[in-house]
């Protein structure tokens, strides 16, 4: 028997601890002294109140869309896979690769290379920790932190002694060619008449993403393969019984997760830095950990929260920009955001339990 | 390479191993137990920030030292809410943990300070001083002996000793005392446990507590004795690297020890030599950053031995059914 109804599990639950860490956070903006009502408000018109606003919003949701899909993907085979991190990084080198040496004719080909190989590229980094959780026993949570070390090592060596050009102090790759610019927002909506923000970088990334949720969400429940990995995900003796290999879906998971974080390089280093740079990944890889958990690991939930992730993060730059509230502001609420839809999900959802039991009872 | 040089190199190894040494085996203490903690990096930096800035503020390291533990002990307090008591997932709640760490002391810091996320430059009391050993002077110049007494055991701050004696300490509590016999059970079999009528949550707790006062030792180590103040983001992954040498030790405290000196000989030797040229070959700086961590996969990997957690790790414990 449910203990609740589905929608309180889907809606309710995550509602509340966004309630909770909306709550907290507004205690730590009190803390420091500044005006809740006012930030929320700045935050407000600086992320939605212009195109401006909106096609960084946009921007961000785009990066977090892919890592937040990553996670997700992962976690329907319970597999915890906190290297997004170190996936979009590798998946940034195969973009700058690909964007740097070959002389693409248009843009759209260019796209379609990228895509392949920041998805290989973030595959094969998703792809040792999966080979070792699967067949050497060796936990995937340990082994995809190291590989975000070693992927800011590996990206370090490669921008300062291999692809830095001569003469150039800056630890970055050359400037992509002009061919492979992305066609930002507003050069895709000013054919049909609309003004979008010309400095915003949102770009046709983000249509890609959109694609993505749509085939992870087919893929999850609508292909056998989805089928099998949310039954490893929910009991592996259970799966393990049905013929199901744990070695396979490990892989294949896994694989699927890396090749999505790794597809975030399309936007974040095609799209708007137009080279690869030093720390392009800006924590996305984390945050897509929030995004998922927020999400409940449903395409549309991650769809959704990227979006509320990529306003908190365009509105706290704004912030930071024109009032004392420091950037980690930001960091801040999404840490409460994984605390209370992950860590502290029972602290939610045992009280709720009670209440739905208690007004069946009154009913029967 | 002259045998000072060696001397030096080896001195800020001591150096640099003390705080992954100090949250190594916190994690030791919690792992055993049964509680994974990837929370050890925002504990030390949120430790790190408040032992600076009560240092700052009061001029007494010794208050910012017990700051420090108190604002770790609070992380480490949540850690074991969301992991022992509501029964969540221990490695969300260690990655929330970090992020939190991350951004409140930036925040708290441009709020009290307003110095860009830093506190001010500690002098004069507000830092742990070098403790010089006796004839350490007067020795320096014995040849062999003398360089290794004075420069590379004396001179250190206090807590480098509290941290290397802890290792005995940590063995001796674990291996030789009934609640570390219990502490360890607990992190294999809970269910045991309780059949004995020992309270597992209590053990629990105990051990959590225990990785937060170590853990805030370690931050108070970075920002009080080994730096001059706190900075944004001061621990750079110390808290992780702390993690692998647990791995690499297999969960044993003098095995924790030999795998953090090694850690910090390499973060030493990064920090002195940028490249280093092997008769031709070069070694760039990056692959040194990235060692610690390759080494900690070939562990894991089983090729050199394997690692085995304690069974009960990661997992919460259910009284009832």
């Amino acid at each position: 028997m449910d203990k609740m109804p589905q929608w309180a599990d889907v809606v309710l639950i995550p509602l509340i601890s966004l309630i909770l860490a909306a709550i907290l956070s507004a205690l730590v903006i009190l803390g420091i002294g500044e005006d809740p009502v006012a930030a929320v408000n700045m935050m407000v018109s600086g992320a939605l109140g212009s195109t401006y606003g909106w096609g960084y919003t946009l921007y961000y949701a785009t990066n977090f869309m892919f890592t937040g899909l990553a996670v997700a993907v992962a976690f329907h085979a319970r597999l915890f896979n906190i290297g997004g991190e170190g996936q979009a990084m590798l998946g940034g080198l195969g973009v700058a690769l690909v964007c740097l040496y070959v002389p693409w004719p248009h843009w759209s080909i260019a796209l379609l290379a990228a895509c392949g190989a920041a998805m290989l590229f973030g595959a094969i980094w998703a792809a040792i920790p999966a080979y070792l959780q699967a067949r050497r026993g060796s936990h995937i949570v340990i082994t995809t932190i190291m590989f975000n070390f070693i992927a800011a090592a590996l990206l370090n060596y490669m921008l300062v002694n291999v692809m830095r050009p001569v003469g150039s102090m800056d630890p970055a790759s050359a400037r992509f060619a002009e061919t492979v610019h992305l066609p930002t927002l507003h050069e895709l909506l000013v054919p049909i008449g609309i003004n979008f923000s010309k400095a915003a970088p949102a770009n046709v990334s983000l249509l890609v993403a959109v694609l993505a949720c749509v085939v992870v969400w087919a893929l999850i429940w609508r292909t056998r393969l989805g089928y099998e990995i949310r039954a490893y995900g929910h009991s592996e003796t259970g799966a393990l019984y049905a013929g199901i290999s744990p070695y396979k879906i490990t892989m294949v998971a896994m694989l699927i997760s890396g090749a999505l974080a790794g597809l975030m390089a399309i936007n974040n280093v095609m799209g708007e830095a137009e080279r690869l740079v030093l720390n392009s990944t800006e924590g996305a890889g984390f945050i897509g950990i929030a995004v998922a958990l927020m999400g409940r690991s449903h395409p549309f939930g991650v769809f959704l929260a990227a979006i509320l992730f990529g306003f908190l993060y365009q509105g706290g730059a704004e912030l930071a920009l024109w009032t004392n509230i420091p950037r980690e502001l930001i960091v801040v609420i999404q840490a409460l955001v994984i605390l209370f839809t992950g860590a502290l999900d029972n602290m939610v959802r045992m009280p709720l339990e009670k209440i739905f039991l208690a007004l069946r009872k009154g009913k029967a | 390479m002259d045998f000072l040089t060696i001397i030096q190199v080896l001195d800020s190894t001591v150096r640099l191993a003390t705080p992954l040494l100090l949250a190594c085996l916190a994690g030791l203490f919690s792992e055993r137990a049964g509680i994974f903690d990837i929370g050890l990096e925002g504990k030390m930096l949120m430790s790190a920030f408040f032992s600076a800035a009560v240092a700052a503020v009061t001029g007494s390291v010794w208050l910012g030292l017990l700051a420090g533990i108190a604002a770790s002990l609070v992380l480490a307090g949540l850690h074991g809410l969301a992991s022992i008591t509501f029964r969540g997932n221990q490695l969300i709640s260690g990655v929330a943990i970090n992020f939190l760490a991350a951004g409140m002391t930036v925040l708290i810091a441009q709020d009290w300070f307003q110095q860009g996320g830093r506190t001010p430059s500690l002098i004069g009391g507000g830092r742990f001083g070098p403790i010089e050993w006796p004839l350490a002077e007067s020795l320096r110049e014995f040849p062999l002996i003398g360089p290794v007494y004075s420069e590379l055991l004396s001179g250190h701050s206090i807590l480098v000793y509290v941290a290397f004696l802890a290792v005995p300490a940590t063995w001796w509590v674990l291996f030789r005392t009934r609640f570390g016999l219990r502490l360890r059970a607990v992190g294999e079999n809970p269910a045991a446990v309780d059949t004995a009528g020992v309270s597992v949550v209590g053990l629990r707790y105990a051990a959590v507590a225990i990785c937060g006062v170590l853990c805030g030792i370690a931050g108070a180590y970075l920002a009080t004795a080994l730096q001059a103040g706190f900075v944004k983001d001061m621990t750079a992954g110390r808290g992780f690297i702390a993690l692998a040498a647990l791995i690499f030790a297999k969960w044993r405290p003098w095995h924790a020890m030999g795998a953090c000196l090694l850690f910090g000989l390499l973060q030493a030797i990064a920090l002195r030599f940028q490249n280093i040229d092997l008769g031709g070959v070069v070694i760039p700086v990056q692959v040194m950053d990235a060692l610690p961590y390759v080494l900690t996969v070939v562990i894991l990997a089983g090729f050199v031995g394997k690692a085995i957690p304690p069974r009960a790790g990661g997992e919460p414990y259910v009284k009832e059914r």
